[in-house]
């Protein structure tokens, strides 16, 4: 993975300088909390409803075992022993004492890690395949090209001060794990007749109030124009923008009022000014490829005897492999899904122990490689299958075995009412109880791929629009109430949600959850997942079924 | 007479202000002013003429594009900032700057606090009206609080891909 260099290193230290003489300011009063606020949030610091929380960058979702551990220390010894990883893959702490921040992103800088951008707004932590460097399907290492935006975009002097957040993804597979296209910029390699790289350039996806999937405004962007169109599109955001709404100042609203086609001729415009003086240069580009040079693989073969027998003796282990071991480009090897979605845990949570437990692994067995996922799960990107049933072993002792993997138990949650001071609803406890109902691993691998996302408030952080089922909690006079989307996907195929219907109280979502399964598996003809059933039928037979329980 | 802090060749100092910033419904008064963009549009050519220098103050929902022949004969372009997080003056700095090839005083009015000094100078202001009371010793600080940057920008400061080439 990239190493941080002198300048690397050095740009940490002078923001954790900058940041504590912020703090310093705030606390001995020379600072108002109106005007520490914006600070903070670029430096990852938010006041929530018990204490402060810290969003930890994790850039492209990349760690190494050094890095783990120290988040693993950070957490037993400023918060509570664990944390939370995000949809943006990051990692939270929730308990955090402000005269305590300074010192946390100093031990954060002493490997290579840092709180910049993870709030505000500005250009955020850019996203990336988790199985990026490990995946057959992807065309070039998406890495690559995130580690270079990663740098533009750390104290960008132009677009510091956006009308609102931005985030970017980057992904170089037909399969899409990173959620592109609800991306304020989503970012496809594509590689033409000619064997050029280029991107398929999508812009203004989002989620939140009003969800949108991003169009494309350009099929194929050469690689080496990168950084130049990435300023023109942030400069039109930049300057039209809307500033005047908070709801609507995303860029997804700007290119839904221009129409793609305004936007997009706007954008090429503004390029064309541009020209090619901010691109970077090719040496920089090969400077950082050099850092993501391809693994030493040894030679093995395909089929791991191994695997096979402690496949073949123990079933629990075989329905792990089923679902959390994925193809690696490498025979001899594969990708496995570390799970933090234990059945009646808070999705994404990981103790410090845990951190600890798959540093240890990937140090071990898996490269010294690790990566989050936007769907709240950790990643060992390259591991030998014959050492598939040790590292099992060890994950279902630190509790991080859950066969889930896209199972109807494998949850995105936002952290809801139980933390946030935006939500409206609990959304961790939802997750818990519809987890409860589809405990039993055979009834869950049945279902098949379900992807169930549940979010506190319409800002939508746990992707409920995206979600094959998604659930928002909503406040009715103080009562919590949820309402229920069907159809919805982040990924390649990616759409918004459609109402099921009037929202249900929050003893009855579990249940609502449970009818629309069986509907589904009374429905899904040869082959199909839960999506698939409900694009071809349309919402019809599930409204019935749930709201026919209702009555 | 009023104060702003000037940047020159690197160094930020307390300068004194011949311009004197004029609000739509004030009558102009003798000597250099700075005005909107609306009565520069009808008063701007008359004042020229004069032989004053003139500024002009453009919000930040007003285009640049709008002072593009214009610029040749202005002094000043001061670049409001209603509120420290509207970040549309940096585009207006660097579009006069890199595009227009603006040589006169570009400057930063309203919400201007030390935090954003370094993007400010990245972007290619050279003057500031604080609105938090900071010194030139602030400025120079903050601005040098980076020992590298990242990217290109406005003020030629070599980025860390530059640095690492040599």
């Amino acid at each position: 993975m990239y190493q941080y260099d002198t300048i690397d290193k050095d740009m940490l230290a002078d923001r954790t300088a900058e940041f504590r003489g912020q703090v310093a300011r705030r606390l001995a009063g020379e600072l108002n909390e109106d005007q520490f606020k914006p600070l903070r949030l670029r430096n990852g610091l938010y006041l929530q409803l018990h204490a402060y929380m810290l969003r930890i960058a994790v850039p492209y979702g990349s760690l190494n075992p050094t890095q783990l551990r120290k988040l693993a220390w950070i957490g037993r010894t400023y918060d509570k022993g664990y944390g939370h990883f995000t949809t943006r893959t990051n990692l939270q702490f929730h308990w955090i004492k402000l005269s305590d921040a300074p010192d946390i992103m100093d031990h954060l800088a002493e490997v290579d890690m840092h709180a910049i951008q993870t709030s505000g707004n500005c250009i955020r932590n850019v996203s990336a395949d988790p199985y990026a460097g490990a995946t057959a399907e992807e065309i070039d290492d998406p890495r690559v090209w995130a580690e270079a935006i990663r740098q533009w975009s750390t104290v960008h002097p132009e677009f510091s001060w956006l009308p609102r957040k931005f985030k970017i993804a980057v992904t170089a597979a037909p399969k899409d794990r990173t959620a592109a296209k609800t991306h304020d910029i989503g970012l496809n390699l594509k590689r033409a007749r000619d064997g050029a790289l280029g991107f398929e350039v999508m812009v203004g996806g989002g989620l939140g109030r009003m969800p949108y999937i991003a169009p494309t405004i350009r099929q194929f962007l050469p690689v080496t124009r990168l950084f130049s169109y990435l300023e023109a599109i942030l400069r039109v955001y930049n300057r039209h923008g809307r500033r005047d709404n908070i709801h609507k100042a995303r860029i997804k609203v700007l290119v839904a009022a221009l129409g793609r086609d305004e936007f997009a001729s706007q954008v090429e415009a503004e390029w064309e000014k541009i020209g090619t003086a901010a691109d970077l240069p090719d040496t920089e580009i090969a400077r950082i490829r050099g850092a993501f040079t391809p693994k030493a693989f040894e030679t093995l073969p395909a089929v791991s005897e191994a695997l096979e027998a402690a496949r073949a003796a123990t079933p629990a282990f075989a329905r792990f492999v089923r679902n959390n071991l994925k193809p690696h480009k490498v025979a001899g090897y594969g990708i496995v899904e570390v799970a933090l979605k234990a059945i009646g845990e808070t999705p994404g949570d990981a103790t410090s122990e845990q951190m600890e437990a798959v540093a240890d692994l990937a140090e071990r067995y898996g490269q010294n490689d690790i990566r989050v996922t936007h769907e709240q799960n950790l990643v060992l990107p390259h591991v030998k299958l014959d050492d598939v049933p040790a590292v099992w072993a060890a994950l279902a002792e630190a509790g991080l075995a859950t066969p889930n993997m896209n199972l109807i138990s494998d949850i995105i949650a936002c952290p809801g009412l139980d933390y946030c001071a935006l939500a409206n609803a609990r959304a961790i406890s939802v997750a818990q109880n519809i987890a409860a109902k589809f405990a039993d691993p055979d009834r869950a691998e049945k279902v098949g791929e379900l992807k169930v996302k549940i979010s506190g408030c319409i800002n939508a952080c746990g992707h409920h629009h995206v979600g094959h089922i998604g659930i928002l909690g909503v406040d009715k006079k103080g009562e919590e109430f949820y309402q229920l989307t069907l159809g919805g996907s982040g990924a390649e195929d990616a759409s918004v949600g459609q109402a099921l219907g009037p929202a249900l109280p929050y003893d009855k979502v579990a249940d609502a959850v449970d009818t629309l399964v069986e509907t589904y598996l009374r429905e899904r003809q040869d082959g199909e997942r839960f999506l698939d059933t409900f694009r071809r039928t349309g919402v019809a037979p599930f409204k019935e079924a749930v709201y026919a329980d209702a009555n | 007479m009023p104060m702003r802090i000037s940047l020159t060749d690197g160094a930020f100092s307390l300068t004194e202000d011949p311009f004197t910033a004029v609000s739509d419904d004030w009558a102009i008064p003798q000597g250099d002013v700075i005005i909107s963009l609306t009565r520069f549009q009808a008063e701007g050519e008359g004042l020229l003429s004069e032989g004053r220098k003139v500024g002009v103050r453009l919000e930040s929902h007003e285009e640049v594009e709008a002072l593009a022949y214009d610029l040749p004969r202005l002094s000043v372009v001061a670049l409001a900032f209603p509120k420290f997080g509207d970040g549309r003056a940096y585009t207006h700095a660097r579009l006069l700057r890199d595009r227009f090839e603006f040589k006169g005083e570009v400057r930063a009015v309203g919400d201007v606090l030390r935090e954003q000094a370094g993007f400010m100078v990245r972007c290619g202001f050279d003057a500031f009206e604080p609105a938090d009371g900071s010194t030139p010793e602030d400025w120079e600080r903050a601005t040098h609080r980076f020992r590298h940057v990242y990217q290109r920008s406005t003020d030629r400061r070599a980025p860390a891909f530059a640095e690492r080439g040599e």
